[in-house]
């Protein structure tokens, strides 16, 4: 077991740190279902954390109690040392913490960059006043998001479609505008649902590097989710694997890939 | 040139400044709209009772006078002292963003996620409250309102057309000011959504309530902000109004109107309330002249008098039938 301040180094020689996110016996029921039952796992810093399972194993709901979109009836959220009290999801994006959806939501009536921009909203503080008449501070602060937008973009290479609706574009490409939007706010912590869910071989791969490329470049600390065992196995540090909303696996990769019970729920053994 | 179109084109100038009011009324419906999918019945007896409020301050009236009065056996009814205009406006509009705060935080705030039709109950019930509240508060009786806009005829154009066609147009000082104000107040919405912070984070909300929070939007915190919005709107709607034919209790029936305009605009569009709102009032304007009182063709049709009354609703009607989802709506798809 590791120890929470004390980092590990990865396989392939990146330097991880100690706990960002530290999730303590979550609990999360809808009526008389449990989603989440009773699980406990970490997110350290610049790791890439995977969470995988079989549909409907409680996943998405693991998400949205991070990102607070659910209230957990039971455990605890401890973020960067600290144990979080109840929050709406708008503070906790405040606080760092951006997300991407399974089913996507973006603005569908604005352009892509419009929507790059909006994941600097929270970055701006000129008050209402000054943006009226537009000096200054405001004039700067809105050059400055531009440029970090502009970034992301090339970043995510959808320069070509800068100033194209959202709503026209492909499937695969609003997904990337998805993971712009929540780039563009430079979060502490990366959550994304399924990024690669529903896209071809050449999408999923091109994501997965991007996925790869945002940690290193930037040291972004991801948390994600994915259906697909093979793509998870590439792509991160440690995974947690449930199944039913237990959790039955937390380990590297490896660790994770020779236990029996992941075998079983993925080979559908237990589930006869 | 025949008089009847010298006439025709008076009409029409009157016309358009009657929509320059029906498109502020159906701007402010199409703001909270947009914003947060409630359709608010109340946005007429706002513009009452902002107006109302606002001739209250200005004429240092003492609220819930009546009341007062009736409990304690006092006599109270003016502070004696007069506000002026632009400073009562300022406090007029506190009130109205307290009004914002506690409609969301009494009302909307618990009926999150319900279906539009229960959120619309809600804003009947608002509107009748506010309705009575208007009349306990600042009394039943038709006020005066000046806040100093000019009015009467201009004499400008009165002369211009005279030497032109002969003819002097009567065009109302009180609705050139209206179109100034209404032009201005457009631009000044245009350029908050587009170049501010809270105007992104308005759009962002409107278009989708998911995304919005994901990165960092209080969703609570923007409503209040477009009620406040559609509260400004209404507030300006009500010294129009009021100035032009003092303030009374028929004005929230006129903002019905507001219904035709945005089935002709579309529920969501700003343009289409701006627009819709034009068309309606020179339409019925026009109409009324022509088949209303029989001036145009040589009279073939002449129906008597007060089209204006139900003009603008057969005229939603057929748009009803021929293009549901108004003039600048997205074409509705049925998915399959
Ligand atoms: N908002 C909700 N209301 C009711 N039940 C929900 C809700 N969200 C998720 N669930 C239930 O929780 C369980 C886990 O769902 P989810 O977290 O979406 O799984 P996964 O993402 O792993 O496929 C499912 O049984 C699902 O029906
Ligand atoms: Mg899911």
């Amino acid at each position: 077991m590791l120890d929470a301040t004390e980092g590990y180094t990865t396989a392939d020689g990146r330097k991880i740190g100690g706990v960002v996110m530290d999730m303590r016996n979550i609990t999360l029921r809808f009526g008389g279902v449990e989603a989440i039952k009773d699980i406990s796992f970490d997110i350290r810093e610049g790791e890439i954390r995977a969470i995988i399972g079989p549909n409907g194993a409680g996943k998405s709901s693991m998400l949205n109690v991070i990102s607070g979109f659910y209230v957990p009836q039971e455990g605890e959220v401890w973020f960067r040392g600290e144990k979080r009290p109840q929050m709406k999801p708008y503070q906790v994006a405040q606080q760092g913490i951006a997300r991407t959806f399974q089913n996507i939501a973006l603005f569908e009536g604005m352009s892509v960059l419009d929507n790059v921009m909006t994941g600097r909203l929270t970055q701006m503080k000129a008050p209402l006043w000054a943006q009226a008449i537009w000096k200054g501070k405001a004039e700067r602060e809105e050059v400055e998001n531009r440029e970090i937008c502009e970034k992301v973009i090339d970043f995510l290479e959808i320069q070509s479609i800068r100033k194209t609706p959202v709503a026209r574009l492909p499937y695969g490409l609003k997904k990337r505008v998805e993971l712009a939007r929540a780039l563009a706010s430079e979060p502490k912590l990366l959550l994304l649902d399924e990024p690669m869910a529903g896209m071809n071989v050449e999408e999923k791969e091109d994501m997965s590097r991007f996925i790869l490329d945002v940690n290193d470049e930037f040291g972004t600390t991801i948390a994600l989710i994915e259906h697909d065992m093979g793509v998870v196995m590439d792509l991160s540090d440690r995974v947690v694997v449930m199944d039913y909303g237990k959790k039955i696996g937390d380990g590297t990769p490896d660790e994770v890939r020779a236990n029996q019970d992941v075998i079983d729920a993925y080979l559908g053994v237990s589930h006869d | 040139m025949p008089d009847t179109l010298i006439f025709g084109m008076e009409v029409f100038l009157n016309g358009l400044m009657a929509g320059v009011l029906y498109a502020l009324v159906a701007l402010g419906f199409v703001l909270i709209y947009k914003a947060s999918g409630i359709f608010n019945y109340a946005q007429g007896v706002m513009a009452l009772f902002a107006a109302l409020t606002l001739v209250g301050i200005m004429e240092g009236q003492v609220p819930f006078s009546h009341l007062i009065n009736a409990i304690f056996g006092t006599e109270v009814h003016h502070f004696g002292w007069h506000v002026p205009a632009l400073l009562a406006i300022l406090f007029t509009m506190v009130v109205m963003v307290v009004l914002a705060w506690a409609v969301q935080r009494l009302i909307f705030r618990h009926l999150v996620n319900q279906e539009p039709i229960i959120l619309f109950m809600a804003t009947i019930g608002l509107a009748y409250f506010m309705e009575g509240f208007g009349d306990i508060m600042w009394g039943a009786d038709i006020k005066k309102l000046d806040v100093g806009l000019p009015q009467g005829i201009n004499l400008a154009i009165d002369e211009a057309t005279f030497g032109l066609f002969g003819y002097g147009f009567f065009i109302d000082n009180l609705d050139l000011w209206a179109t100034g104000i209404a032009v201005l107040l457009v631009i000044v919405l245009v350029a908050f959504s587009q170049y501010t912070k809270q105007g992104r984070a308005m759009r962002a909300v409107a278009d989708d309530h998911q995304a919005a929070l994901s990165v960092g939007i209080s969703l609570n915190f923007i409503w209040i902000m477009v009620w406040s919005v559609a509260g400004f709107v209404a507030l300006v709607a009500g010294i129009m109004w009021g100035t032009k034919s003092g303030v009374q209790f028929s004005l929230s029936l006129i903002a019905l109107k507001a219904l035709p305009v945005l089935m002709l605009g579309g529920f969501t569009s700003i343009p289409g309330a701006i627009v819709g709102g034009l068309i309606i009032g020179v339409g019925e304007k026009l109409f009324e002249f022509c088949f209303g009182s029989g001036q145009c063709f040589g009279g073939i049709i002449n129906l008597g008098g007060a089209t204006e009354n139900w003009f603008a609703y057969v005229l939603a009607l057929v748009f009803l039938v021929f293009r549901p989802q108004g003039l600048f709506g997205e074409k509705i798809i049925e998915r399959v």
